[in-house]
Formats: structure tokens, sequence, C-alpha cells
């Protein structure tokens, strides 16, 4: 076990999370203003139309494969009849169609990007950082799924690297878990943490408001003027005169 | 009953001169910023003509607004809740920004460094969006005084449901110009589009809003808004739109545009409503029946029973009053001349139009006959069957009655005033023949026609009773010439570096400083800027960003947070790249003026 290991699966996983929870804690109580899709809809549609949504639904589908795959243990899927051949077949066939859809997506994406100018200028450093984090971990995902599961034997990773997630989550890192894993997936875990480091600072913030709430609320929405006093927070020293609650 | 107070605004056509006085300051006001360029909160279009965005009306183009579903129910037409959330990663009818037209600006530099040549050097355009020359094909109001109409006109949408026939003729009899602002209805179907619920009505005087700090950037308002009257700003990611410019209605002063409306054609009061008829209304089967329906919603605030309704849903008692002296009341239900403009969205809009006459009389005078005598005039009303049918499609759904009664009544009020200043015999049946009499006709006379300052705005102020607000408010004005605080957003406070963040600039005797300051500097002001490492575009080196040299010496003033330009290196305690420059936090202070 080498300081690189120990560095890598011992301690960056967590250093990670901290960044992540930590910058997106920051991020929502200094950034609402900030916090947004950021879309370039509205200079360019035709290839929007196509790479978006291919991308977003690929994407979502490889997050529910990383959830069955990782942090689901594989005793628990034999419970409800999904074996080791069942579960393979599956992750590598859904999981292949899913990776298609999103690498297809990320390209058109990218390209449009690059290649509209106003799209392109409208590119912060920020977005640019996020694109090769996000195009390595898929990139590096994709090329370990092809190399080992599709044209390789397979090899199963769920003795190894789920184990190993699971037992960062509960604070016992198992860093002997991860000793000799192929080398793509080890550029690919890495990239992903990078990821998951940049998540909070960057456009993809925009993931957690997906707006499920409003499938529930009245269509129209009235607000008080005063509830939101003018719009303006209140300011230290300016706290309006008010009687004293005498409950504390 | 439930009483709810609705600011309204109302424009008579007759006096616009289509001056653009209303944009260019409501542009200067609002969004004259990076992100917004090619926003116009308020624009005024020829009509004919196919408005701004271009088209904008062909709602089977855009989807805009509410239909009715064939069991009879109100339902967005660009699809309900689970369409749109289908739909968010790339919305198919949002218009893009050269559906608007591509924002320019000009090399005004080659003016001044060209090296020395044979030709003048020549500003040519650029676009604001890639920063490339480009040949200017679009604007906000390209068919201004129907210019190019011949190209253009035919894909006016409401031209379109009317026959062939009618196009050629039609330039060359009518045109007149409609200024168009956010229409703040009673039942917004922008904000019933918005994924976030970042949209709102306020309860108390019914402006529609767009929360800044919620909004997360769906862009389902631009769809929902049969107007287009919600813009995507470009650059922060946010949906804008028309305020209404409540920071100066809740002082009791009149929106920007209607305070430098040349023509004083805009009218702001209040009209008190039933809330709870408001979906019934917006419901009706017949399109035609809307513009009723929407008047029937309005209550009589002179009606002792709706005053009592008003006071038990708390409703101030000024309120009450202004409700009693609006000039939006008596325009849209006393004398009802005034109309809504496309009722048939189902949105019941809130800025309502008086229609205009003076292409009739126009037309009238021109042929040599008598302008001003009301039979004349009620025959050429209902002769010019073009001119009405197209405010019809405007103002009516299609609905010619409502029109002709507006028209008409304009008309009697014309004859009737003529001979009241002639000093010659009174004609009763002038006024009786429009369903008026002659007091009420002068009464609609000195509203439309004299116009005082206080007969158009009548507006009461918003009970803020506390210090701190009363002095944002004041503030606001002072410090950035209206209430939007630099780039970022309608009242989001502080100027901001690239994509914009952190948490608005307050306004208390900090700010005072520096106001003070910027009046009596020399110099142009810095931006003041609060950065964060988030959202830094990598543009220069925004004070405060990075340590400072020690042989340079500090700009404007110093920074706050930047090392101490005397001594050295700073002191001990936080190293200089840990150093954030100015405190993030939500007590940052304003950058660029002396402190207490």
């Amino acid at each position: 076990m080498s300081a690189t290991d120990i560095l890598l699966w011992g301690v960056l996983p967590y250093v990670v999370t901290a960044v992540f929870i930590v910058g997106h804690v920051w991020r929502y109580r200094y950034d609402q203003f900030g916090w947004t899709t950021r879309s370039s809809e509205v200079y360019e549609k035709k290839l929007l139309r196509w790479g978006s949504p291919m991308f977003h639904v690929g994407v979502l589908m490889v997050a529910g494969g990383h959830v069955v795959g990782l942090l689901i243990p594989r005793e628990w899927l034999y419970a409800i009849g999904i074996d080791e051949h069942a579960y393979h077949l599956g992750a590598t066939w859904l999981g292949t169609f899913a990776a298609v859809l999103t690498v297809v997506g990320l390209t058109i994406l990218i390209y449009r990007r690059r290649r509209t100018r106003s799209v392109f200028l409208a590119t912060t450093r920020m977005d640019k950082l996020m694109f090769v984090a996000l195009g390595a971990a898929i990139g590096f995902g994709t090329a370990a799924t092809v190399v080992e599961q599709i044209i390789g034997g397979g090899y199963n990773y769920r003795e190894t690297i789920s184990p190993w997630i699971r037992s960062v989550m509960y604070f016992q890192p198992d860093i002997a878990l991860m000793d000799g894993i192929p080398v793509l997936f080890t550029l690919h875990v890495v990239s992903g943490l990078l990821l998951i480091a940049l998540w909070p600072f960057t456009r993809l913030v925009h993931v957690w408001s997906a707006p499920v709430g409003y499938l529930v609320r009245p269509y129209i929405v009235y607000r008080s003027r005063d509830a939101q006093q003018g719009m303006r927070e209140g300011r230290p020293g300016w706290d309006p005169v008010e009687t004293r609650s005498r409950k504390r | 009953m439930r009483v709810m107070a609705q600011m309204t605004m109302v424009m008579n056509l007759d006096k616009c001169i289509g001056c653009h006085t209303c944009s260019v300051t409501c542009k200067q006001a609002w969004t004259n910023r990076s992100g917004m360029e090619y926003v116009w909160f308020n624009n005024v279009e020829t009509r004919p003509g196919i408005g701004y965005p271009r088209t904008y009306e062909d709602q089977d183009r855009w989807k805009g607004g509410w239909q009715l579903t064939r069991r009879g129910r109100l339902k967005l037409r660009a699809g309900g809740r689970l369409t749109k959330l289908a739909s968010i990663f790339s919305n198919p009818v949002l218009p893009e920004i050269s559906d608007y037209y591509e924002p320019w600006t000009y090399d005004y530099d080659t003016l001044i460094s060209a090296p020395q040549g044979e030709h003048t050097p020549v500003a040519r355009p650029m676009s604001l969006l890639t920063g490339d020359n480009m040949a200017i094909t679009w604007s906000a109001n390209w068919d201004d005084n129907l210019g190019g109409a011949g190209e253009t006109m035919q894909q006016d949408p409401i031209l379109a449901t009317m026959s062939k026939r009618v196009e050629a003729e039609f330039s060359q009899s009518f045109m007149f110009y409609l200024p168009r602002i956010c229409e703040h209805c009673l039942n917004p179907s922008c904000v019933a589009s918005c994924p976030s619920g970042a949209m709102y009505k306020r309860e108390e005087d019914g402006i529609v809003l767009v929360d800044q700090d919620q909004c997360r950037g769906w862009r389902m308002c631009v769809t929902g808004c049969p107007y287009k009257k919600v813009y995507f700003n470009h650059k922060t990611g946010k949906a804008e739109k028309c305020t209404l410019c409540y920071p100066r209605l809740e002082v009791g002063q009149p929106t920007v545009c209607s305070e430098t409306c040349v023509g004083r054609l805009r009218y702001i009061g209040l009209v008190l409503y039933d809330a709870d008829k408001v979906l019934e209304a917006a419901t009706v089967r017949d399109e035609k029946d809307l513009l009723d329906a929407q008047r029937a919603v309005f209550l009589d605030p002179h009606d002792p029973e709706v005053v009592a309704a008003a006071r038990r849903d708390g409703i101030a008692e000024d309120w009450i009053e202004a409700a009693q002296n609006s000039p939006c009341w008596d325009l849209i239900s006393r004398y009802e001349i005034a109309l809504p403009l496309h009722p048939e969205y189902r949105t019941l809009p809130m800025v309502w139009y008086v229609p205009p006459l003076s292409p009739v009389v126009d037309v009238v005078t021109d042929s040599g006959n008598d302008g001003e005598d009301a039979p004349t005039l009620f025959h050429a009303i209902d002769k010019l069957r073009i001119p009405v049918e197209y405010l019809a499609g405007l103002f009516s759904a299609g609905d010619t009655a409502p029109v002709v009664q507006s028209l008409q009544r304009l008309a009697a009020m014309r004859a009737h005033m003529r001979n009241v200043n002639l000093g010659l015999e009174q004609d009763p049946l002038i006024a009786e023949s429009v369903g008026m009499d002659g007091e009420t006709i002068e009464a609609m006379y000195r509203l439309l026609a004299i116009a005082k300052y206080e007969d158009r705005y009548v507006i009461p102020t918003a009970h803020a009773e506390t210090a701190r607000e009363l002095e944002m408010l004041g503030l606001d004005e002072l410090d950035s010439g209206c209430s939007l605080d630099h780039e970022g957003g309608p009242g989001m406070g502080g100027p901001r570096f690239g994509s914009s963040s952190g948490t608005p600039l307050r306004a208390t005797v900090e700010n005072f400083h520096v106001l003070q300051e910027r009046q009596t500097a020399d110099a142009i002001d810095e931006p003041r800027s609060r950065v964060n490492l988030l959202t830094w575009d990598g543009k220069g080196t925004p004070p405060g960003m990075f340590p400072e040299r020690e042989s340079t010496p500090p700009p404007h003033g110093e920074a706050p947070g930047a090392p101490d330009p005397d001594g050295a290196a700073p002191p001990s305690g936080p190293a200089p790249s840990a150093d954030p420059g100015p405190d993030p936090g939500p007590a940052s202070l304003p950058e660029g003026g002396p402190r207490l």
C-alpha cells in the first residue's frame, strides 16, 4: 500500500466530499443569484435541440446505473433475483446505450459551444474547466466499459470498487480493495472525484434545482410585499422597533 | 368576494406620436446592461406591423398564454406541468435572440484611431453577441412608421386573419402606434409557467415580478407570456421583465415611461377586483365574451359594499380612496372606452388602450368633410370597416362592437366639445346617441384632453413605514439612476463580475459616503465591484482579488481588505493568496469609498 494509494483512496474521497458539501452550503447561502442553468438556448437552438436532451437523458441513466452498481450490495440484488449474469448483461448493454447517448450528446454540445461564436464567448473559464472534468469522467468511464466489459473479459468492479465506495461512506476506507484495479477505472474514479469537487463552483449546481415542486404547486403564485421587505433583506442595526418577545 | 387591488395602466393611443421617448427612458433606467442589450421592457410598435419580437402575436407558433381544453378547462397553450418538465432540457418554442434582433454597437474607436488615409473612417456595426462585424437587418422597431412594410406587413398576425385584399389598401389608410409594456395580468401565464416558482404576483398591487434569487433560468416564462414581455438575460441566465417601476410607484411616482411620455397619453391608477372571479372570467367559452367577463371582475370602488369588503380584506383607506379617484377605473368601466390588448390570450391583461380615432378623423378631413361633426364621424367609423376590424383583432378578440362603441364615444366627445368651445347650442342627441350625457362627456374630455398630471396618475404610496426601506428607495435611485443596480438584475444590488454573484448591496450610511464621493469626484468612478473567485471571468485584475504589488499605487483610494499600501507585506494572519479581498458575505461594504 503506497502513499499514493492512501492519498487517492483514503484521503481524496473525504477531501472531495468536504469540498462538495461545504462548497454547496457556501454557494447556496451566498450566491443564489449565480445559481442558474446559464442556458445558451437564446443564442442557438438547432443543435441544442438534439444535444441537450440526449446528453441529459443519457447522463441521468448513467447516474442511475452508478447508484445500482456502486451503492447497492450485490447480495441485495441476488435476493431479488438479479444474478451476476443478468446484472452484467444489463449493466453492459443499458450502460453502453446510456454512454452512447451521453457521449454523442456531449459531443454535440461541445461542438456547438466551440463553433457557435456567441455561445463560445459566453463560456466562462469555470465552464471550460468543468467541461474538461466532465469530459474526462465520461470519456474514461465509457472507455473502461468498452475496453474491460465489452472487449475484455469483463471486470467485476462489484468486488473492488463498489465495496470500496461503501467502505468510504461508512468511514472505514478499505484501501486494499483498490489494489490493482484497471488503469481506466482508476482514471475514471479520479476524474469523477475531481468533477465532484468542482461541482459546487460550476453551473452543475442547477442539477439540485430540478423543479419537481412545480408538479404540485398552484399555478399562480402570490407574494406579499411586506413579507420580503420590498425585495431587500434587513441590515444589522436597522431592525424595526418592536416589543420584545417575553418568550425565550 | 375577495377584494384585491391592481395597479393598472391605460394608454390613449390617439395621442401617441411614436416618439419612443418611453422606450428610451425605460431602456436607460432598466435595461442598459450587458445581457439585456436586446431587451426593451417598453417598446412602441407601428401597426400594422409585425411587432417585437417578430410575429409574437402568432400563438400557433409561439404558444403563449392560455387556451381552453375541449372540456372547457383552462390550460397553458405551451403545455401543462408534465409537458413543461419533459421539455426542460430544450424548450422547443423559446424565441432566439435573432427573433428579437441581434444587438449591436459601432466600432467608434476607428473614428479616432484610424490612420490618415484617403477615405473618411467609418464606424462599422459590430455584434454585441459575437464581436464580429455584422449587417444590421432588424431591430426593435425596424418597421417604424411602416418603413419597409411592403416587405413585412403581410407577416402581421392580425392582418393574416383578415382578407388578402385588405393588406394593400390598409397601409395607405391607417397607421397608428402601439406602446407596449408588461400587462401585469390578473391571470399571468408567465407566473404559471415558471417551474421554480420564482415569478409571482404581488398581493398588494398586482405587479408581476421575477425573484432574481430564485430564478433558475428554465426559460418557460418567456414562452408562457403571449406578449413576450418576459426576457432572458443571456449574461446572468435569469428572466427579467418590466417591473412597472415598482420602486417609483411605491413612493407615489408614476413609472418612467409614463413620467417621460411626451404625449401624456398614459394613465396609472388602481382597479379593485374580485380575486374569486378571475378564473371564472378567464374560462368563459366564447373569446368575444372575455372583455365583458374581465370588466365584470372589476369592482366599483364607489359601491359601499365593495368598500366594506375592501376594508375587511385589509386594503388601506388611502388605497380605497385612490381606487375611487382612479383614472383607469373611469376609462375602463365608467366611460367604457378603454379596451384590453388581446383578451383572447385569457391572461386578463391590465394595461388597457383607448383605441385611436384620429386616423378616422384624418380620412374624413382629407376627403373635405367636417371631422368634428358627429354624424359624419359615425358614418366614417361604420364605413371604415378595415381599420375597425384590425382594432378589434387587437383589442376585443375580433368583436367590432366594443371598438365601434369606443370610437363613437370619442367622436361624440369631439362633436360635443366643439359646440361647447364655440358657445353653440348643445345638442343632447350627440351624447345620447352614444349612451352618455353631456356632463359625463365633459368629464371624459377633461381626463383625456386636459389630462392634468394629478388626474393621470393617482398612485397611493406603499405602506412601508420603516426608515430603512424609505432610505433604500431613495438611495436606489440616486445610486444607480434607477432602482436597478448596475449589471446583474433588477434590484439585485451591487455590481458584479462575470455572471454575477453575491448578495445585494444595501443602502445605509456607507452608501451615502460613496454617493457623496461620486458626486464630488473629478473622474468617473471605476466600476465598484465585489468579486469572488467563483464567477470571476478572468478578465482584468479587479481590486481586492490579488494582493497589491508593493510598487503599484492603489487605484482610487484603497480597496477594503487589500493589504495596507504603506506597509510592506501584509502582517501575520492570512496569507496574501487567502485574502478574499472584499468580504463576499452579506455584510460586505461597497468598494471605493471611505468607510466610517
